[in-house]
């Protein structure tokens, strides 16, 4: 499986979503400039995190009219797999694919520190890997981070299980509902403020994130290579 | 030339912690009459006259890119520029 890892000016999570491709799952990766215009040889998109154009404005509002982007949305459309963590996450709510929107955290600190959480949804090919309810910890690494939506939102993404994530104990940021991660109704485009990409190796602090990519992986063999 | 000042605020729903830090802060200092405290961006456009009707194109890059209506509010003001 070929994953596109996107490099927008400012993304500073780049190397480690490689490197957690290419040397810990062991698939194909390749990093991808954000003036890039076509995205069609690729099986996924990973979006990583960091602070695209210094989050001038908005995190992730300029980052959002990239030429990359439209092709990113064209790819969701597809129904191929789209990953957005961090910033990537801030991106995925600024250009639409996802509801919502990520607020400055509520206690107004940059938290770095690894997190539990809940995977309250595993029915997702993102998350097949994970046991339904699982505690796993994946760190985070964010300011802006506090997940918002209105009440309607909320009641949908209730509705269609679109909430995949949770903080499990103490909500670091304020999120509603406590919610770490979420998915588009399709079911193919998640994003997520934990960094699975930096759990992915005990060297390093665990290997909770690993599971998310290998289930993108299994998801993508079943539905491509044995059809 | 117009001057457009765009001043972009969190929704009267969306809890702005900065805005609580800085009122904490000035009820520390002694100003206790102030009730509350939102804090927002202000920006400012030189535009060029062009065939395009000014204040449609204010509100599309207000709506597009300079504030995000999920979250934020906006108004504008369109002026002389000096």
């Amino acid at each position: 499986m070929k994953f596109a890892v996107l490099v927008f000016p400012g993304s500073n999570c780049d190397l480690d979503m490689y490197h957690a491709i290419k040397d810990e799952l062991g698939e194909e990766a390749e990093y991808v400039w954000h003036d890039a215009t076509d995205l069609s040889g690729y099986d996924g998109i990973l979006l990583p995190g960091g602070f695209s154009y210094g989050d001038y404005l908005r995190c992730g509002a300029i980052a959002r009219f990239s030429n990359v982007m439209t092709e990113v949305v064209k790819a969701a459309e597809a129904g191929k797999p789209v990953l957005g963590v961090c910033n990537g996450f801030q991106i995925l709510t600024e250009v639409g694919l996802l509801p919502g929107a990520l607020l400055r955290n509520k206690n107004l600190k940059f938290i770095c520190r690894t997190v539990d959480l809940k995977v309250v949804n595993n029915h997702t090919l993102f998350t097949n890997q994970y046991d339904d309810n699982e505690m796993i910890q994946i760190p985070i690494a964010h300011g802006e981070g506090n997940y918002y939506c209105d009440e309607e939102t909320l009641q949908k993404l209730k509705d269609n299980n679109q909430i995949v994530f949770t903080y499990e104990g103490e909500n670091p940021n304020g999120s509603v509902e406590n919610i770490a991660g979420i998915i588009n109704e399709k079911g193919n485009v998640l994003g997520m403020m934990p960094h699975p990409e930096r759990a992915v190796n005990e060297l390093i602090g665990g290997i909770d994130g690993l599971a998310l990519f290998k289930s993108i992986v299994k998801q993508w063999r079943e539905s491509y290579v044995q059809a | 030339m117009k001057k457009v000042k765009i001043y972009v605020t969190l929704r009267e729903s969306v809890l702005d912690p900065q805005g609580t830090a800085v009122k904490g802060s000035l009820h520390t200092m002694g100003y206790n009459e102030v009730a509350d405290v939102r804090i927002g961006k202000y920006l400012e456009l030189q535009i060029d006259p062009s065939e395009r009707d000014i204040d449609g194109i204010v509100k599309e890059m207000c709506e597009k890119l300079l504030a995000n209506t999920v979250i934020e509010d906006y108004r504008y003001e369109i002026e002389e520029a000096n």
